[in-house]
């Protein structure tokens, strides 16, 4: 049984490959033509699902066995004196997991994309770029070991620029493109190093032989300053999530990331992408896992990140920055979980918000395409009747996040927080339930604001057309139902789990103090903006101060540039000046010296030949009175003899 | 000259030979059939393309060490014999130079002024660098290297471009430069002929030079390093000797500016390798903490002074002699891997360097201005030079799948283990490429359409070489690094320059030194 | 005649050298100092023959009758020599002067500085 499963895990490496053939086929050939275009990008994604479905299937199948022994195929890459690296793919529970949600949304995303691309002139560009991005993400998922990763992760990254630059003529994309790059590249610059650090210790990348490497280097305590080793490359390693996933303080790109198409913050700045970072934190949990000072760092950042974009969430009011911060919190929500130990319950909440997220940025993408591009929830309004599957999908979404039972963000969001308590945590488990509440109340105000209320009468919205709302209806499905494989006796936990597996029980006490949070921000959202018994002016009039710093993102953004531009292009002004004036300036000195003492011994040249002859006549009486009376003397004054050695 | 010898391979001196001999054809083709003569260019150049590609492939891996060799003597009396080969150190950069020429020709295809004089000295210098890569004699490396200033320096003159400064001071300043860095080295070269040449058997083969150590006294050979570091280094233009490096590059015509940062700038590190490590290690060895310093302000420093740059050529300018940098802080490391990423690095940032000076070019060409806050958009107007000068721009920030990454990550890698926290600041260097890089693209190709560049062409026909040719390069390379690797890696392990390696480094831990 | 008696007089090699060199450092002193450049050729007559002197003298005297049976006149040769090239060079230079004079209406060598800068 296990050997024919292994027989189709082998072929694993066609998922980011056909993408990535559709990305050529594309660019070099069927880039004219429109049609053709979407039609090769489509089909190869949904060909990965198929096959990503199949070695779901296969992986659930294998039970337990697969969980000890992913199966691991490997070729090498580059091998050269002292570095070997090789690239394959490893099928385990998680990248089964990450393979199908991947896969998933990111067919779902494209088949969106006819609607909602329609008629953009970028569109071969566009699909050529989304199979490009599917690639890369397919082949960091299944990545063997830590460079392959790396290797993958920037070029979601540089799919990610891409795509977040789309719409290149417009500055302020063109601007979030950059920033995001140079962002997450700070980020990478710490992953880097981490590698490299592993490497030159352990003489290995690749997942299980490091961990393998990493635990016997633990138990021979002789080795002196591992933990410390560990903990500083741990630190390092983990700069690299910091940045993918928007953690504090890396977080500036990734709502201004929104100014890509709405697809692509659904599929790149919500669902797929921004986890990466989660998801390398958990394939090299057994790094973490050695340095409980990193593991709390992780917690801590994580958790702040949470209730820090929530605060942030409530000020804003264009529906896709709403979202962007909800995914900044919800990520942080995923890295404490990882610090805290929830393993499985980061890995279940990362594959639920990938479907809710989703859901909800198709749907903002669904409502800004029927406002025509207007994105701010106040003048929407009375949408939920024009847009009927929109709304429904959307109020479906909205539940799911906001943790109420039994859609899918209630059994990860709970697993979580209870985790949070009980592995010892209560701090982050105040902040999380706090966090929980905050983000069902953002949620439902954003909700609220744009589908409720009253109709506005210059906007003439109407339902989107059904390539858009096929896979709203179908992510709305995962977003209701994917919960439940928390449920079962072999459930999620049981297959994506770090260490010993313990079955847990659910412990329905705090799942039900996490219910009343999150509907405790329902209610009060319902109270401020749909019955206004509470005037959402009198609270803004009464803490402007405090409105206007979330409103303004608590200034981070400004600090960063003011930076950039005062520090770091200062610095850059200061040692051209340098540059130019003391670097040149000393070369020109040189040349301006030799031109200056060769103005002066000209005068010496005086075309005289007479003087030229006296000249020569002196000179050989001098040398042949040091020739002849100075011998010993000269050898002092050969210049090769300084050189050593040479007679 | 005595007669031919039967075993060596003519390959290499044909290579050699195919720009010369269009160079000759050139110099009798009447000087308005300038068609023509850049049909004879392009054909001389292509030849000694496919010819090094075949030897690429055709270089038997397994067994290493110098292949394709040719041996004649040439001057018997003082031991200079007319040697060429190729091993794994060389050969990349001969390939190198080749596809270079061949792109620097389609980048100047549209040149009028004097076409005739352009490519003839345009392909003395194409033969010039390359003889430095194939020649196994001191003397004829250096007799190479001598051609190729001259040519540099005339075509600057005529043919450059006046901005902050004048194209007379930027050509004077590159001659300068490589002559005084030529001045040192030939008195380096010299000195260490004298002290090979004591055991009454005078020699320039560089593998018989380093075959006698011990003739090279400790004191001798650090003297004659520093000499070669200073020629080499301005070569290389490290740092404080990187001033020509910018203003050149901005003053000389595109193709100048391809072949001398894309691989003349190059031989200064292959001569470091070659002569520097491989004859003089303990000279080497001595030197290394300085060259690392020396190399984090190359990569910081000029970093920083790119991000300040309105010039477009300046930019890239600064930019190679902050790539410069991890060239010079792998050669401190003086360990095989960083050396297989010396060596990489040079191809990689050679074919990248290429690539943006042809599109720069194309730029100026098209719109007459390198200023980057007049250029804006031209991603509307010219989609297939947006795609070259981001694939420039991703290759020059050492993204995964680029050939860049492989040389950088390799350096990276080798330089770690022995020099920490110069290493940790030059991988800093990552992130303002970045921001510099990215500031360009995003100015020069993107942002709202500006009407008075409607007018423009997309490059198109023969301007497209470059960008195929580099483009492909850049990604197959990057994708399977192998290709190359596998052939630098021969070079460093059959060449004995692991070897030496190891034993300074064990020397080094004995406290020998 | 007995020429080994010759040695035994007063007059010795150091006398002829003395006049040589007097006659050399004379011509010297002309070439340095003198404007006019006909002076000057003059001057390098004189130096021309300052050397002849030292040849003939060098030639008899260096001539030991015990070594070398014949008398050789390689000194006496190389005079004659000088003064056919020092003919040559007066026909020359004076030809020189006169087109220099032509053109310059002058014969001061200060003048003569078209090579200067």
């Amino acid at each position: 049984m296990f050997k024919e499963m292994h027989d189709l895990f082998q072929w694993a490496w066609l998922i980011p490959i056909l993408p990535f053939l559709s990305f050529l086929l594309i660019a070099f050939v069927t880039k004219r033509s429109k049609g053709l275009s979407s039609t090769v990008s489509i089909l190869a994604i949904l060909t990965a699902l198929g096959i990503a479905i199949s070695i779901g299937i296969g992986v659930i199948q294998s039970g337990a066995e697969i969980v000890e022994n992913p199966a691991i195929v490997n070729v090498n890459w580059l091998n050269i004196m002292g570095l070997k690296i090789n690239f394959g793919t490893v099928i385990d529970p998680l990248s089964a997991m990450m393979l199908f949600v991947v896969t998933l949304v990111a067919s779902m995303v494209q088949i969106y994309s006819l609607g909602y691309m329609h008629g953009d002139k970028g569109w071969s560009r566009y699909y050529a770029y989304q199979s490009l991005f599917a690639s890369a993400m397919l082949g960091m998922v299944l990545a063997t070991n830590l460079l392959q990763l790396f290797i993958f992760w920037e070029l979601v990254g540089l799919c990610s620029y891409l795509l977040i630059g789309f719409w290149f003529f417009k500055v302020s994309a063109r601007e979030a493109a950059k920033k995001a790059f140079i962002t997450t590249r700070v980020g990478d610059f710490g992953l880097l190093l981490g590698i490299l650090f592993l490497y030159h210790r352990f003489g290995t990348l690749d997942f299980v032989a490091l961990s393998a490497a990493l635990s016997t280097n633990l138990q021979n305590v002789a080795v002196a300053g591992t933990v410390g080793y560990v903990t500083v490359m741990a630190f390092l390693v983990f700069m690299g999530p910091l940045g993918k996933s928007g953690q504090f303080p890396l977080h500036v790109w990734l709502p201004d990331a929104m100014e890509g198409p709405t697809p692509v913050s659904a599929l790149i700045h919500a669902a797929t992408m921004v986890v990466a970072g989660v998801y390398l934190v958990a394939r090299m949990y057994f790094l973490f896992d050695a340095s409980p000072a990193v593991l709390q760092f992780i917690a801590g950042v994580g958790a702040f990140t949470a209730i820090f974009a929530a605060s942030i969430a409530i000020a804003q009011d264009d529906i896709k920055r709403i979202l962007a911060y909800s995914t900044l919190s919800q990520l942080g929500y995923m890295m404490f979980a990882l610090g805290v130990g929830s393993y499985s319950g980061s890995m279940f909440h990362l594959m639920t918000h990938a479907f809710f997220k989703a859901l909800m940025f198709l749907g903002a993408g669904s409502v800004i395409h029927a406002m025509h591009e207007k994105q701010n929830i106040w003048d929407m309004g009375g949408l939920w009747k024009k847009m009927p599957i929109t709304g429904w999908t959307f109020f479906i979404g909205v539940l799911a996040i906001s943790g109420v039972p039994p859609f899918a963000g209630f059994w990860s969001k709970d697993e979580i927080l209870a985790n949070a308590l009980l592995n010892g945590h209560p701090v982050i488990y105040a902040v999380g339930l706090f966090t929980a509440f905050l983000t069902a109340f953002y949620m439902s105000r954003l909700f609220f604001v744009a589908f409720m209320g009253p109709e506005k009468p210059e906007n003439h919205p109407h339902e989107s057309p059904w390539a858009m709302t096929i896979p709203l209806i179908i992510l709305a499905f995962f977003s209701v139902v994917g919960g439940l494989v928390a449920l079962p006796e072999h459930n999620f936990a049981f297959f994506v789990h770090y260490g010993e597996f313990e079955a847990e029980a659910m412990h329905w006490g705090l799942a039900g103090i996490s219910v009343i949070a999150g509907l405790l921000g329902i209610g009060l959202a319902y109270t401020i903006y749909v019955k206004k018994t509470i005037a959402a002016e009198n609270i803004v009039a009464r803490f402007p101060s405090v409105y206007k710093v979330l409103q303004n993102k608590y200034y981070v953004d400004e600090f960063y540039l003011w930076i950039i531009h005062n520090i770091m292009d200062g610095v850059a002004k200061i040692l051209y000046w340098f540059d130019i004036f003391v670097i040149d300036g000393i070369i020109n000195g040189i040349a301006f010296i030799t031109r200056g003492s060769a103005k002066t011994l000209r005068r010496t040249s005086t075309g005289q030949l007479q003087t030229y002859a006296m000249v020569f006549f002196f000179a050989v009486v001098v040398l042949y009175l040091v020739f002849a009376f100075g011998e010993g003397q000269l050898q002092a004054l050969n210049p090769l003899a300084t050189l050593g050695g040479v007679k | 000259m005595s007669t031919l010898p039967t075993t060596g391979s003519l390959l290499l001196p044909a290579i050699l030979l195919s720009p010369l001999l269009a160079m000759l054809i050139i110099v009798f083709i009447p000087k308005e059939e300038k068609k023509l003569i850049k049909i004879v260019a392009a054909v001389g150049t292509f030849v000694a393309m496919v010819f090094s590609l075949y030897v690429f492939f055709a270089y038997n891996r397994s067994l290493g060490g110098m292949q394709f060799t040719l041996t004649i003597p040439w001057v018997p009396d003082i031991g200079v014999n007319m040697a060429f080969g190729v091993d794994g150190l060389s050969l990349p950069m001969l390939l190198l130079t080749n596809l270079i020429g061949f792109c620097s020709i389609y980048a100047s295809w549209n040149m009028e002024n004097r076409a005739k004089e352009f490519f003839v000295l345009l392909l003395i210098l194409i033969t010039g660098v390359m003889g430095t890569f194939i020649a196994r004699d001191l003397f004829i490396f250096f007799l190479f290297y001598e051609i190729v200033v001259i040519p540099i320096y005339i075509m600057v003159i005529i043919w450059g471009s006046t901005k902050r400064v004048s194209k007379e001071y930027a050509g004077m300043k590159l001659t300068i430069y490589l002559l005084i860095g030529s001045a040192f080295l030939l008195v380096a070269l010299i000195a260490l002929y004298l002290a090979a040449a004591r055991n009454g058997n005078p020699t320039f083969m560089f593998d018989q030079l380093a075959a006698r150590q011990e003739l090279f006294s400790p004191a001798f050979q650090k003297v004659a390093f520093g000499l070669m570091l200073f020629g080499f280094g301005s070569l290389i233009s490290m740092f404080p000797f990187h001033s020509w490096s910018p203003d050149g590059y901005a003053g000389a015509p595109t193709a100048v500016s391809m072949i001398h940062a894309g691989v003349l700038k190059k031989i200064g590190g292959y001569g470091l390798i070659r002569l520097g490590v491989y004859v003089l290690p303990i000279g080497a060895s001595f030197w290394a903490p300085v060259i690392a310093v020396l190399a984090v302000c190359n990569v910081l420093y000029a970093a920083f002074i790119a991000l300040a740059q309105k010039d477009l050529k300046y930019v890239i300018g600064y930019s190679s002699v902050s790539h410069m940098g991890y060239v010079l802080i792998a050669i401190a490391a003086m360990n095989p891997t960083a050396m297989n990423g010396v060596v990489a690095m040079m191809f990689a940032h050679g074919v990248m360097s290429a690539l943006f000076f042809s599109m720069i070019g194309f730029i100026y060409e098209k719109t007459h201005t390198r200023n980057i806050p007049d250029l804006g958009g031209l991603a509307h107007q010219m989609p297939r030079l947006a795609i070259g000068f981001m694939i420039a721009g991703l290759a020059s920030l050492g993204l995964p799948g680029t050939v860049n990454f492989i040389a950088e990550f390799t350096i990276f890698m080798g330089t770690i283990k022995v020099l920490p926290v110069q290493a940790i600041l030059g991988i800093a260097g990552i992130i303002f490429t970045a921001v510099y890089t990215l500031r360009v693209i995003a100015n020069v190709l993107f942002g709202p359409r500006r009407p008075e560049w409607d007018h423009l062409k997309d490059i198109r026909g023969p301007e497209l070489i470059p960008l195929v040719v580099c483009g492909f390069v850049i990604f197959v390379v990057g994708m399977f690094p192998n290709i190359l690797m596998g052939l630098i890696d021969t070079g460093v392990v059959s060449s004995g320059l692991a070897k030496v390696l190891e034993t300074v480094s064990q020397a080094k831990m004995g406290g020998l030194f | 005649m007995n020429l080994s008696n010759l040695s035994n007089l007063s007059v010795g090699l150091s006398t002829y050298l003395l006049v040589g060199a007097m006659l050399f450092c004379l011509g010297l002193y002309g070439v340095f100092a003198k404007k006019n450049i006909v002076a000057i050729l003059m001057s390098i007559e004189l130096m021309l023959n300052a050397v002849n002197i030292n040849f003939v003298a060098f030639n008899r005297f260096i001539w030991n009758q015990k070594i070398d049976i014949h008398y050789v006149l390689t000194g006496h040769v190389a005079a004659l020599f000088v003064i056919v090239v020092a003919a040559a060079e007066v026909a020359v230079g004076l030809a020189l002067v006169i087109a220099i004079y032509r053109n310059r209406q002058s014969t001061n060598v200060d003048e003569f500085n078209w090579l200067k800068w």
